[in-house]
């Protein structure tokens, strides 16, 4: 059952066994299979970091090389979901949203309510996010709350191998067109995956962490530099009880609101910027309806209203780090002697 | 030209047309009177174009369509009392009221749906051959799209995908000259649409899109062609539309009397009869039968419309998704 | 003669381990088998116990530190020792100590996977010597459920642990999940083994697997242990075993996790997302399903295999507290029985150090 593998093993195995067991799966992308049309070998690249490969030879028929046609080839994957097909359509970087953001904002999130419920997009969408590869502006964003904006839309972010594989099965198994966003920086970590099929489900956040003091709420990546800070804060004497969302898009409210209502202080880290965030979302939230258990203002981690930069000296401050998350616990939280 | 065509087939194909082009006028009619809300794109003129190509297709086939799809409805077979009562916004509109005029769809009739962002229905439609394809059905795809459409890179790239992939998919580019306010003279870089079938590896047809005859020669060939699996086509039906870019257009970016010569001579029902009736093929009875049932059709239809309830508060939240978690 | 107390290695994935809070201090004297100090991983909590008597000199890890697997804990000496002599063997163990995962993992018990009567089996073979004891857990549960009792069985003779069809990491695919299918595949993995005949001890429904063993096949029974046994009696908790089967989330899996222990503080957050994990995999919940249709439709046991116990020497342990299956259906039974004071359902697990005192000793004396 468990064994260690990677985030990007863990995902390679939840789409091959899905193929496996169901026929109505298939990969479509650019180089989700590399080397078609071209004299070397097939299956050379299996995605650009790779996490696909292995798929094409075992399914020759079902990973599918795209062009650079993002409108074209995932407006396909919409149109073929639509007609009995379970498409895992790979947008190589989140950042392209902007080459096909018609085809998932106003043709699959809107199909099922457009046409009065009879219409089924069991569509997913994989797509990289998140900085700290040097990637650059257009290579590194998270645009999350974009997605998550969406009506129509389910948004799914996991943070470790197990989570990876399970969500993976689930958001194809899924009726709802799904947005399945890997972080780039997690693929080689390592983590107990089952062999075996299996589901997590969506909506449901993650308690990775439990403590009394101050509640801790994020997705992705920082869900690891937050156990950083929480670690280094308990040695301080301060308890902190650690969500990972794990997805943003049903969002698991009641868990937050439990937390909340349990410590009464809150910071929420978010990996992308801060207008009009996840972070803000949850903030606004947590503000409305659990005003009464605070016990001081909420806090937010975030990067800058800035673009990523490229150079190393600059990503590094961009994004969150266990001291910024350290920083704004002190600042609502008083020090305690160790228990 | 000879149609191979049985009366059935003929008598079809006028209701059809019929039926759309009443549909149309009706809603013409009614518009006027503030009782529909929202947009609605009249299809009136290009009827043989939609009649001529369904002619080939079957509940199995998936069309795409566009903002002006009332007529690629009708013929694909959808339900004219749930049309009608979906462009009034009423529950018991063929989408609840949710969708309107331009979001029309009907899966079970192979209607991938209307689509109010011009050129969006062409990965789609290529998307539904690509599904026809991996399960190994007969099945074909047609993209309609406009002149104005055609100039969306979303139509490039379907089509593209379409021929390196093989897919069964069909372009049908209803050029009738004008995209809104703009003459497709102009926006369309190259003499006619069907010249960029060559840049994409397809063969492009030019057709006369008043004549049904002449569309259902090229589309049958066209369709053929898809489903014994050589590929994609691209078919540019040249034709008029009588009415304006959306109703309330006053139109004044065409020439004077231009729609009224338009209806004297250009009129593609008028020439089906003429030509039905100078070829023996169907007698005014059989016309006028039709005519009237399709009056009476169109006449329940707004009535029921009409009179149908809209959609209840409960309604505005249900089927955004199929189940949230 | 210097001993070295070291981090113990509980279940197949411990690496390492917090101490929590010593229960003796420097100078302090212990009793081999007293508890020294309380120590929790990511998993349970519970106390090292020493394995040997004599004077704590040196307390060597302090609260709240994480050690591996393995790692030196403390120094007891029996009889005399200088602090330099101390001092010499401290320093010879650090610089032989290998502290790696791979290297606990390795030097820990590791399960095998077989394929029996075509479906996989996951076991753990420890020890050796003897007539083998064979493990069976309960509903729900996986060979983990023994991890304190392990090490101590297995000390004296070779222990054989499973997960019964439907659990852990054996097959999930039950045909009906009747008490006959899960005692032949117990059957299944000993005639693998070669084995022909063993000690069987089950908890809770892998009592009621063992009874049914033990009907099919007597001669291959030396003697039954029956530990909060199924199969003695009509009551069971069916809100439990409901609410178990049901619960999707942590909050519906808390409470009835909760009535399984003594003490609720176990039911932490670590188990549950690990229940969980069990729950999620594909399978599972059909195979639950199943099971507890056959076994405990209805919410009452329906299967009663009481005149078993009896045909073969039998220990019934039993917690008086337990609040599932009820303390009453040990009494009257032809066997040892033992009602451990205030110990509720999972007995086994957190009164380990009593209930493999009272298994060696039941073992000892059969012939």
């Amino acid at each position: 059952m468990a064994r260690k593998i990677s985030y990007q093993q863990a995902i390679n195995e939840a789409l091959a066994q899905e193929m496996r067991r169901d026929q109505s799966v298939f990969i479509i992308g650019q180089d989700v299979s590399g080397g078609t049309g071209a004299p070397g070998e097939q299956d050379a690249w299996g995605g650009v970091l790779g996490v696909t490969k292995g798929l094409y030879p075992e399914f020759p028929d079902r990973v599918l090389d795209a062009p650079l046609s993002e409108v074209g080839y995932v407006g396909m994957a919409v149109g073929a979901a639509t007609r009995g097909m379970r498409p895992v359509c790979e947008l190589m970087f989140v950042d392209f949203i902007g080459c096909c953001l018609d085809q998932l904002l106003n043709q699959a999130a809107k199909f099922r309510y457009m046409f009065g419920g009879k219409t089924t997009t069991p569509l997913v969408v994989r797509a990289m996010y998140g900085a700290g590869l040097r990637a650059a502006a257009q290579h590194s964003q998270m645009l999350t709350s974009m997605w998550t904006h969406i009506p129509g839309l389910k948004v799914v972010c996991p943070a470790t191998p197990y989570d990876a594989k399970g969500m993976l099965i689930q958001a194809i198994r899924d009726n709802d067109p799904v947005i399945f966003l890997e972080h780039k920086m997690l693929y080689s970590l390592q983590g107990e995956v089952p062999e075996e099929l299996y589901t997590v489900p969506f909506g449901e956040a993650n308690f990775v962490r439990e403590g009394n003091d101050v509640t801790l709420v994020t997705y992705g990546r920082m869900v690891h530099v937050a156990m950083e800070a929480a670690a280094n804060l308990a040695r301080q004497g301060i308890d902190c009880e650690v969500l990972d969302l794990r997805t943003t898009s049903p969002l698991d409210e009641d868990s937050i609101l439990e937390s909340v209502e349990k410590t009464g202080r809150l910071v929420v880290i978010d990996e992308s910027n801060p207008r009009c965030s996840i972070a803000a979302d949850i903030s606004a939230l947590v503000a409305q309806r659990a005003f009464s258990f605070l016990r001081a203002p909420i806090e937010m981690v975030t990067a800058p209203h800035t673009p990523v930069p490229f150079s190393d000296a600059l990503e590094d401050l961009y994004i969150p780090n266990a001291a910024k998350i350290e920083a704004a616990v002190l600042k609502i939280a008083d020090k305690r002697n160790a228990a | 030209m000879s149609t191979h065509l049985s009366t059935d087939q003929l008598l079809h194909a006028y209701t059809v047309m019929r039926t759309i082009r009443d549909f149309e006028e009706r809603l013409h009619v009614e518009f006027a009177t503030g009782e529909i809300p929202g947009f609605v794109h009249l299809y009136a003129g290009q009827e043989a174009s939609a009649a001529g190509v369904m002619a080939h297709l079957n509940d199995e086939d998936c069309i795409a369509s566009n903002h002006r799809g009332h007529g690629h409805c009708i013929a694909k077979g959808v339900d004219v009392f749930g049309m009608m009562a979906e462009i009034y916004g009423k529950k018991t509109g063929v989408c609840g009221g949710k969708g309107g005029s331009m979001h029309i769809a009907d899966q079970e009739k192979g209607m991938l749906g209307a689509n109010g962002i011009v050129g969006a229905g062409a990965p789609l439609a290529a998307g539904a051959a690509l599904a026809a394809k991996l399960k190994g059905s007969q099945g074909v795809a047609v993209a309609f799209f406009g002149d104005g459409g055609s100039n969306e890179g979303a139509v490039f790239e379907a089509m593209n995908l379409a021929s390196i992939m093989n897919l069964p998919c069909l372009f049908v580019a209803e050029n009738n000259g004008y995209a809104e306010a703009t003459g497709s003279g102009w926006s369309v870089a190259c003499k006619d649409i069907a010249e960029r079938a060559v840049g994409f590896g397809m063969p492009g047809v030019i057709v006369d899109g008043n004549d049904f005859f002449a569309v259902h020669k090229a589309l049958g060939v066209a369709v053929e062609r898809a489903r014994s699996g050589k590929g994609p086509t691209l078919v540019e039906v040249k034709l008029s539309r009588f009415y304006g870019h959306f109703e309330g257009d006053a139109q004044t970016y065409r020439g004077p009397d231009e729609v009224k010569n338009l209806r004297e001579t250009h009129d593609c029902l008028s020439l089906f009869r003429q030509r039905c009736s100078t070829e023996g093929w169907l007698d005014a009875a059989q016309f006028e039968r039709i005519d009237a049932e399709v009056a009476q059709l169109i006449e329940d239809a707004v009535r029921l419309a009409k009179s149908d309830p809209k959609p209840q508060a409960a309604d505005l939240l249900s089927d955004v998704y199929v189940a949230y978690r | 003669m210097i001993h070295t107390l070291t981090m113990p290695k509980w279940g197949l994935s411990m690496t390492e381990g917090r101490v929590d809070v010593w229960l003796k201090q420097q100078g302090d004297s212990v009793e081999k088998g007293e508890e020294v100090l309380d120590v929790e991983t990511d998993k349970i909590s519970s106390s090292v116990e020493a394995p040997f008597s004599g004077v704590l000199r040196r307390v060597l890890a302090q609260t709240d530190e994480t050690l591996p697997v393995g790692a030196l804990l403390a120094i007891v000496v029996e009889g005399e020792a200088s602090e330099a002599e101390i001092d010499a063997v401290i320093e010879a163990f650090q610089a032989g100590f290998v502290s790696s995962a791979a290297e606990a993992e390795a030097s820990g018990p590791s399960a095998q996977k077989v394929e029996v009567g075509g479906r996989l089996l996951r076991y753990l073979d420890l020890g050796e010597g003897g007539t083998p004891l064979v493990l069976v857990h309960g509903f729900g549960g996986d060979l983990n459920n023994w991890l304190f009792n392990h090490p101590a069985l297995s000390a004296q003779r070779r222990v054989i642990a499973l997960d019964l069809p439907g659990h852990g990491e054996s097959g999930k695919h039950l045909q009906t999940g009747d008490v006959q299918e899960l005692s032949d595949a117990v059957l299944g993995l000993l005639d693998h083994l070669n084995i022909d005949r063993v000690h069987l001890a089950g908890h809770s429904m892998g009592g009621l697997v063992s009874l049914n063993l033990a009907r099919l096949a007597p001669q291959r029974v030396a003697s039954l242990t029956l530990i909060a046994s199924a199969g003695l009696g009509p009551e069971i908790n069916g809100d439990y075993l409901q609410g178990f089967t049901e619960a999707s989330n942590r909050n519906a899996l808390k409470p009835p996790l909760i009535q399984l222990f003594s003490d609720p503080a176990l039911v932490n957050r670590q188990m549950l997302e690990d229940m969980l994990k069990f729950k999620r995999l594909e399978g599972v919940d059909q195979a639950l399903r199943q099971i507890s249709g056959q076994l405990f439709g209805g919410g009452r046991q329906l299967i009663d295999l009481r005149n078993m116990v009896g045909q073969q020497p039998g220990l019934v342990i039993w917690g008086s507290d337990d609040a599932i299956i009820p303390a009453s259906h040990a009494q009257g039974v032809e066997a040892q029985v033992e009602i451990l004071p205030g110990q509720g359902h999972m007995v086994q697990l957190e009164a380990a150090e009593r209930v493999n005192e009272l298994m060696l000793g039941f073992l000892k004396i059969q012939p």
